[in-house]
């Protein structure tokens, strides 16, 4: 992050305009003493998290470890009880949230056809699209046959493609994923993990919640993972797969319950 | 039952040949309550989705009031209509009693209510599971409410036929504020007290009948939208 800003500044002195960030080093990402407690219970219990690069991440961990509510705070659809979270230097808002787009584990359509929805949040952000470029878009997913078909119709793979695209096609700087690929057929789950991997080429930032550890192994550059509510490990995913370093996680790889 | 079973038999004749003074009141009942209606989703719809979708304070008193009220007596805005109305009343210089916009008044006051509240229902519901969506979208309030009354149209017909059986079937307030005035205020429940009141079973059975078939005919479509948008997945 410091690196980052000085590199800022020398590039300022050095060139007139300020140059375009590399898209790695766009959107970091930083968490300080983060916490989020309901009146029974915390359930984000001091997490600090930097995550300064555009790497693959997949948050981890066992049900109940905090995961989506994570996410959701990364968003800035729930507010801390404590703690910050900063993107950019500031803290999550509508602003954020229009350079980011997030799927819920459970799809949440429109009451519309496949295009319709996607011309639905097209029109939120301003974003002119052809017919042609979001039929190549729902193409990417499988699901062009179906653009004219009531989104509510779909099954719930074809829905939850049909949310990736809706992200997607709001071109956002950052992805957040929470499970998406619950109870998908093996053929849903891959044109889900290409998808991801084309936007992650093309300099998106993504973070994904799972808790399959195949899918982990193959999506993943960096694995957080998260036990009650705390960060048990960060690290690169393959030291994370050959030698975890937390008892958690190595229990958690093992197939051992975690409670 | 011989007198019940003549009845019936002028009744049909009447409503066969068209009876002329039956055709009057049967298009003066439906231009009343279609405008009723009409007036009472222009400003039922928004509310209710309002209140669905705001928080602030008081808004659950609004709600039970807006439950309450879809109980309002009839007789009781028919003396309230009747008293704004009238020439000592604040709006009597509209000089607007004993005229179908008074009956339009009246029915819109007892019919609202039902719009906010059933709306409100069908919009809170909704907004329970797009809420989180929208808020990742960022949708701005207004549009937000535009895509919850759009997505929701097929249920809110079937809220608003539920307003429209209200309006129809009413007599109290439409008789107060109306007056029941031939030809030019009386509509099919104050002509069924008349005729009733004079012995003219007839003409009163064949209103009635009219009434049921229209209520019918309000049950159909409902079921026929409900189905539709079941089959079409908007349910």
């Amino acid at each position: 992050m410091l690196e980052a800003s000085a590199l800022r500044a020398a590039n300022h002195r050095v060139e007139e305009a300020p140059a375009p960030l590399p898209a790695a080093e766009r959107n970091p990402l930083v968490v300080r003493g983060l916490v989020f407690e309901t009146p029974r219970q915390r359930i984000i219990d001091g997490v600090d998290l930097e995550l300064p690069d555009n790497r693959l991440t997949v948050l981890m961990g066992p049900n109940g470890a905090g995961k989506s509510v994570l996410l959701r705070l990364l968003h800035g659809l729930l507010t801390p009880s404590a703690g910050t979270i900063l993107w950019n230097g500031k803290p999550p808002d509508g602003r954020t949230r229009r350079s980011q787009a997030m799927v819920f584990q459970a799809p949440v359509l429109l009451r519309r056809s496949v295009l319709s929805n996607l011309r639905f949040a097209l029109g939120l952000r301003g974003l002119g699209c052809s017919r042609r470029e979001m039929l190549s878009l729902l193409g990417m997913l499988g699901l062009e046959p179906l653009a004219d078909r009531p989104a509510r119709l779909l099954s719930g793979g074809e829905q939850q493609r049909l949310c990736l695209a809706r992200a997607l096609a709001l071109r956002p700087e950052v992805l957040l994923l929470d499970e998406p690929c619950a109870n998908l057929d093996p053929a849903s789950v891959l044109m889900i993990e290409e998808a991801l991997m084309k936007a992650r080429a093309a300099g998106t930032k993504i973070i994904l919640v799972t808790h399959d550890l195949f899918q982990a192994r193959r999506v993943a550059e960096r694995i957080v993972f998260l036990h009650r509510g705390r960060i048990a490990e960060i690290s690169p995913a393959e030291s994370f797969f050959d030698t975890a370093g937390s008892p958690e996680a190595r229990s958690y790889m093992e197939g051992r319950i975690l409670v | 039952m011989q007198d019940f079973g003549a009845a019936f038999g002028l009744a049909f004749h009447l409503l066969a040949g068209m009876d002329a003074e039956l055709v009057e009141i049967v298009g003066l009942s439906l231009r009343v309550t279609f405008a009723a209606v009409f007036v009472s989703c222009a400003i039922g719809l928004p509310l209710g989705a309002l209140l669905a979708v705001s928080r602030f304070p008081g808004r659950q008193v609004l709600v039970v009031l807006f439950n309450t009220l879809m109980g309002l007596p009839p007789v009781v805005v028919g003396l309230l209509v009747y008293m704004m109305l009238s020439n000592a009343g604040p709006l009597g210089v509209l000089r607007l009693l004993y005229t179908p916009s008074a009956m339009i008044i009246a029915q819109a006051i007892l019919v609202t209510p039902i719009i906010i509240a059933l709306s409100r229902q069908v919009i809170e519901d909704l907004n329970n599971e797009y809420s989180e969506q929208f808020r990742s979208l960022v949708v701005p309030f207004p549009r937000a409410i535009a895509a919850l009354l759009w997505d929701a149209r097929f249920t809110l017909v079937t809220v608003a036929l539920a307003g429209f059986g209200r309006a129809v079937a009413e007599v109290g307030a439409v008789i107060i504020v109306g007056g029941n005035i031939n030809h030019v205020t009386r509509v099919m429940t104050t002509a069924i007290a008349l005729e009733t009141s004079k012995g003219d079973l007839a003409l009163a059975l064949a209103l009635g009948l009219v009434l049921l078939i229209i209520a019918l005919g309000v049950n159909i479509a409902a079921q026929l939208l409900k189905s539709t948008a079941r089959r079409r997945a908007y349910a």
